[in-house]
Formats: C-alpha cells, structure tokens, sequence
C-alpha cells in the first residue's frame, strides 16, 4: 500500500483494523513500564516525591502542542491539496489534544500548589497553554456550528493555522518573560540537564502517550469516516424518498 | 513507596489522568459501535452507497 492509497477513506479503514490492535498492546505496553518506572524514580532533593507529577504533566503539555502541530499540517492539507482525510483527520484530534491539554493544566496546577504555593498564575507560560485550551474548545464548536461540511472544514483550517502561532509562544515564553514555570530542561540547547533517572522514565512515558495519542487519532478517525458514510447515505435516502 | 506529605496532590494527578484518557477510550470506542449501527439500519432497509458496496462494507 503507497502513502497515496491512503488518500482512499475505505483503504484507510482497513489498514487501521489491522494495525488498531498492535498499536493499543503497544501503547499499554510502554505505559506500564513507563508507570513501573515511575514508581521506583527517587525523589527529588528539593521537591521529594512531588517531581512524580512530572512523568504525566510533561507528556501532556507536549502532547497538547504536538496534537495542535497535527493539526496545523492537516488544515494545510483542507486548503492547499484538500486531500479527502486531512479535514478527518483535524477534526478528530481536537477532542484529544483539548484532553491532553486540560490534563496538562491541571496537573501542572497539582504540581505548583505544593511547589510554587499556588494552583494559579497568570504568567505567560500557563496563560499561553490556557489560550490553547480554549481554542481547542472553539475550533470544536466550530465544526458542529457549521450545517456544510466542507465550509466547516475551511474555517476550521484557517482559524488551526491562525492558532498555530500560539505553539511558538507557549514554547518560548519562559525564555522571553519572566516566568514562575521553570526553563525547558529536555528539549533545549545542550542537551537535557534532568538527571538519568528521571529522563528515561520521562522518555518512556513520552513516547507512551504519543503511541496513545496515535492510537486515539486513527480510531476517531474511523469513527468521523463512518459518520461521514452515515451522512451522505441519509442525504441519499433522502432524495430517493423526495423522487 | 512513601509519597511524602504533598501524597494527595500526586495520587489526584495519576487519577485524573487515567479518568479522562479512560473517558477518551470509551467515548470512542461507543462512537464507534453508534456508526456501526446507524450503517447497518441503513443496509437492513436497502440504502446502499454510490459505489453499489453495503453501508457496512470496509
């Protein structure tokens, strides 16, 4: 099967059958070795057993601007090829990314009341990703304000591109204000300055929730190709009754 | 394993956490299991697609 045939809703509903299962066993596979280890990271010198909220903040706060990256490509994808899946495939992220990135917010509030002395502040870092949550939550009331599928998927488009220029600011703006959320210590110049035993279970719990998120997108995306199907077969029905 | 005395915080991060992406989970696995069999109404009452394939068809 070439990357082409999978601009054919149908071909693409057989190849996630197939590989739908491999890729959950997958996902619950390195998220329970990603919890296991976890478990057994030692504690922080300075924040104890606390710095375990790291392993599941850190996955969603990335997750949360990833999804919107996706998306991003996807909405290029709507106006520039207007490839038949890339409106699929923006419309059934959002929901995720929007759960990625409200689980990013509150256990990243979790984690600052004992650290910081407060669930809240309005600082760029934490306003940024609060302004990704909300567009998350207009970009999906969008799609279902909008009778016209197509004219539905252009607005949503062109608000996802306008919207990824918030990505940069979320991943900046603890380099450009002053903020109380701390510098990136993973992805930065010279490497990442967390400890061995703290990266890798990070790493691991990274890459199970992007297997998470990955399995996630191609069922929904199934789901919204079936719902297209169930759509276009009642708009048949329809006109078959009319004449 | 000793949580420490901030234990509530860490033990409501993991529960949610699993909450929501159970949520996730079963949302679509029922959405799925919806479109399944809003297409096999349809193929019980003799809808069929454009290409002459049943509404249910892969």
């Amino acid at each position: 099967m070439t990357l082409i045939d999978l601009a054919n809703p149908t071909k693409f509903l057989s190849l996630t059958g197939r590989v739908l299962p491999w890729l959950a066993g997958a996902t619950a596979i390195l998220l329970l070795v990603g919890l296991y280890q976890a478990a057994i990271a030692p504690d922080d010198y300075q924040q104890g057993a606390t710095v375990k909220i790291m392993f599941i903040h850190v996955p969603n706060a990335w997750l949360s601007m990833f999804v919107w990256g996706v998306m991003s490509i996807a909405a290029l994808g709507t106006l520039v090829w207007r490839h038949p899946l890339a409106d699929v495939a923006a419309k059934a992220a959002a929901p995720i990314g929007a759960a990625f990135t409200f689980l990013a917010l509150v256990t990243g509030s979790l984690w600052g009341r004992p650290m910081w002395g407060t669930y809240w502040e309005w600082d760029a870092r934490l306003t940024s990703v609060l302004v990704l949550f909300l567009m998350y939550l207009g970009l999906m009331a969008l799609w279902r304000a909008v009778d016209d599928p197509s004219r539905a998927a252009r607005a949503a488009a062109v608000l996802t591109l306008v919207g990824a220029i918030n990505l940069p600011i979320i991943k900046f703006s603890v380099d450009w204000w002053n903020t109380l959320h701390q510098p990136a210590s993973v992805m930065r110049m010279g490497g990442p300055s967390l400890d061995k035993a703290f990266l890798i279970p990070l790493l691991v719990m990274a890459i199970g929730f992007s297997l998470l998120f990955v399995t996630l997108h191609l069922a929904a995306m199934r789901n919204e190709i079936l719902r297209r199907r169930v759509r276009s077969l009642q708009m048949m029905q329809a006109s078959q009754q009319a004449a | 394993m000793s949580l420490g005395p901030y234990a509530s915080y860490i033990v409501t991060s993991y529960s949610l956490v699993a909450a929501i992406v159970l949520i996730l989970i079963v949302w679509i696995a029922i959405d799925y299991r919806l479109q399944k069999e809003r297409l096999r109404e349809f193929e019980a009452g003799g809808v069929t697609r454009r290409s002459g394939r049943q509404a249910t068809d892969v």
